[in-house]
């Protein structure tokens, strides 16, 4: 067992499921969708990104490149949201909500990517 | 590009997620720590506020307690944060400078620069192994010739002379060990660009590596090797290595072709110096009895092409059991009176002083001309820097190891014909090569002329080619100026190769015919003016027919017209 490799895929798949935890519930309804659970995702996503640097193989530039779509998804949430709370002023209505949340779910695409692209490289080492 | 980048990234890895970690612990402590606003209701600081709180706290950029003043709590958090995050971007910083003075972080980078350069280069180009006195000659040379080269040596020193040199064109150069085929294949000897190899280190087990690889790697390309041991020769001769200096082996003939026919080797001298130098006078090396110190490899080459001509050598040896000549020789160093009067300087014609070390070599010269003043002098110059010493010291004949690499090299990669025409015209009388040699000053003047090569094919002579296919064309024809027809330019054409035929030295009234090659010799400047010709139509009719016709669509139409 190698403990860099837990950690690297621990990090990948906790970015899933932190992303489906705050995707999941009500589509445009804020009180279905928690501001921390976004922090935290963006957060796991941004250190399982840099966990991802300096591998030159094709698969490792596949992983940062689904990585860094996840992580520009999320930043774009981040910034809706903190824009309609602080800047428009409109406060998070259906609307916001929805757009934030289906941002995210693209977020969450991309790691579905990057899961399956580790599991795809795990199960060729058959060792 | 890539490696550099990776390296990069993989460095940064760590501070990074010290980075990250450091900021969202920081953020996540004020988002969750109570606060109250101005009216003292509780209240919670939003994401958004705790990032920008962060952000330039983190940074130090400024202070200040926003939106609503502190409460203790988060006084104490904000403490925490501030050395977190400090600490934090400290610790990344330091990282980044340490990558940047990393050894193999900058060579990453310089590697990388050099292979751009190479790629940038959209110009045939040399590849220059080895940039010592020879190298950096012949560097010289094809630069001031507009010709690229690119240069690889082991020592940085050299590649640092290179950046300072004053080159005519941008000269890029790597410090790396041009034996290893990496290099090689860095430096461009895989691309299509690539002329030729040139292996000019100062260990003949380098060049050798490196004519193998280049050989193998671009079997076409033409490579050139100098070698100064006979089985290292021997060895690259092997494997099909295009030519090979050895400037011992080369000096001794051309001193034997000079006791032979003063003529010729004038001839030889003129057409192979550096041009744009001042002519060298001829030499008559007188016959008789020549005294010789020093039997090294350089030794040999001088006796044998002695003997060779019919000339007794007296020897002079500081060790004959290692240089294999116990017997027959005088055992001492020459630099003494003695040595030399034991090997009859008093009725010597000339001497040689043929040593591994200058000092030692002028010391012999100026010793045997105070016992005799009438000798013809021949000295051999190890090093570069010695060059005003020895020109001072009025020798007749300096043996300069890396002018007569670098001259040979030129030759052969500027002018490809000029080889075959030097064996051709060895083969002549001395008395045809003193025709020709006051031929070349009458049309050259007292510099050393260009020589160049000339091939009538669609991109060296696309307006000549145009009109041979309706007309015949004189070799004459092309000879003449531009500007006024009636002059003709100073040069002179050497040889015309035909196919397998060859004729020295063709006369005016030779037809030009499609794919012949063609040597000529001049003025500086005539190859330009004659190229002109070669490429336009119109300089080219005008110097046919006298007849300057109009161009342009419009005056062709109007001439039609008429």
């Amino acid at each position: 067992m190698n403990l860099e490799k837990v950690v690297f895929g621990f990090f990948i798949i906790l970015a899933l499921t932190l992303n489906f935890g705050f995707f999941i519930g009500e589509f445009d309804n804020p009180e279905h969708h928690n501001v921390y659970e976004l922090f935290a995702v963006i957060v796991v996503n941004l250190i399982a990104t840099v966990l991802k640097f300096g591998d030159r193989t094709q698969m490792g530039a596949l992983l940062l490149a689904t990585s860094l779509v996840a992580d520009l998804q999320l930043l774009v949430a981040a910034v809706v949201w903190g824009y309609v709370l602080h800047i428009s002023g409109t406060g998070l209505d259906s609307m916001a909500m929805g757009s934030i949340v289906s941002l995210a779910g693209g977020a969450m695409l991309a790691n579905i990517v990057s899961v399956v692209l580790l599991i795809i490289e795990t199960a060729n080492l058959r060792r | 590009m890539d490696k550099v980048i990776f390296l990069f990234l993989r460095r940064m890895r760590a501070p990074l997620l010290v980075l990250i970690a450091a900021y969202s612990i920081a953020v996540l402590g004020m988002v969750l720590i109570p606060g109250v606003d101005a009216e003292g209701r509780p209240w919670h600081m939003g994401f958004f506020h705790a990032f920008y709180f962060v952000s330039y706290m983190a940074t130090t950029i400024g202070f200040g307690e926003i939106p609503y003043a502190f409460t203790d709590a988060q006084r104490g958090w904000t403490l925490v944060s501030i050395y977190l995050s400090v600490i934090a971007w400290l610790y990344a910083i330091g990282k980044i400078l340490t990558l940047l003075q990393e050894p193999a972080f900058k060579r990453a980078v310089i590697e990388q620069a050099f292979a751009r350069s190479i790629r940038r280069l959209h110009e045939p180009f040399y590849i220059v192994c080895g940039f010592g006195d020879t190298g950096s000659l012949l560097v010289r040379a094809l630069s001031r010739r507009g010709i690229r080269a690119v240069v690889i040596d082991r020592n940085p020193d050299r590649i640092n002379d290179l950046e300072l040199e004053d080159l005519d064109v941008y000269v890029p150069g790597l410090c790396a060990d041009a034996s290893v085929s990496a290099y090689l294949t860095m430096a461009g000897l895989s691309s299509a660009r690539c002329r030729g190899v040139v292996a000019l280190t100062d260990d003949d087990e380098a060049n050798l590596k490196i004519a193998i690889t280049s050989k193998l790697l671009n079997r076409p390309l033409p490579v050139i090797c100098r070698a100064e041991t006979r089985d290292v020769q021997d060895n690259m001769a092997s494997f099909g290595t295009d030519h090979i200096i050895n400037p011992f082996d080369t000096f001794g003939d051309r001193l034997g072709l000079a006791l032979h026919s003063p003529g010729t080797h004038l001839l030889f001298q003129w057409l192979t110096s550096v041009p744009h130098t001042p002519l060298s006078e001829p030499l008559y090396p007188p016959h008789g009895k020549w005294v010789l110190c020093g039997y090294g490899r350089f030794g040999k080459a001088v006796q044998k092409s002695l003997s060779s001509e019919g000339v007794e050598a007296v020897i002079i040896e500081a060790d004959p059991q290692r240089t294999g000549c116990v017997g027959y020789c005088v055992v001492g160093r020459g630099t003494e009176a003695e040595t030399l009067l034991a090997a009859g300087i008093a009725d010597a014609v000339g001497i040689v002083a043929g040593t591994d070390n200058d000092a030692n070599n002028l010391s012999i010269v100026m010793t045997a001309k105070e016992l005799n003043p009438g000798l013809f002098m021949v000295a051999r110059q190890n090093r570069h820097d010695n060059d005003s010493i020895f020109r001072a010291a009025g020798l007749n004949l300096v043996m300069h190891r890396s002018e007569i690499i670098a001259e040979d090299i030129l030759a052969q990669l500027t002018a490809p014909l000029l080889p075959m025409f030097l064996q051709q015209a060895r083969a002549q009388s001395n008395q045809w090569a003193n025709e020709l040699v006051s031929r070349i000053s009458a049309v050259t003047g007292d510099m050393v002329p260009e020589v160049w090569t000339l091939t009538l094919n669609e991109y060296e002579a696309p307006a000549l080619l145009h009109t041979l296919a309706e007309d015949d064309v004189y070799l004459g024809q092309v000879m003449r100026d531009l500007r006024e027809r009636d002059h003709l330019l100073p040069c002179l054409s050497l040889m015309l190769q035909r196919g397998s035929e060859t004729r020295l030295i063709p006369a005016e009234d030779v037809a030009l015919r499609s794919g012949d090659r063609l040597l000529f010799c001049g003025k500086a400047g005539a190859m330009q003016r004659m190229q002109r010709a070669l490429y336009n139509g119109n300089v080219l009719r005008y110097l046919l027919t006298g007849e300057e016709r109009p161009d342009g669509w419009v005056w062709r139409a109007l001439k039609v017209r008429h």
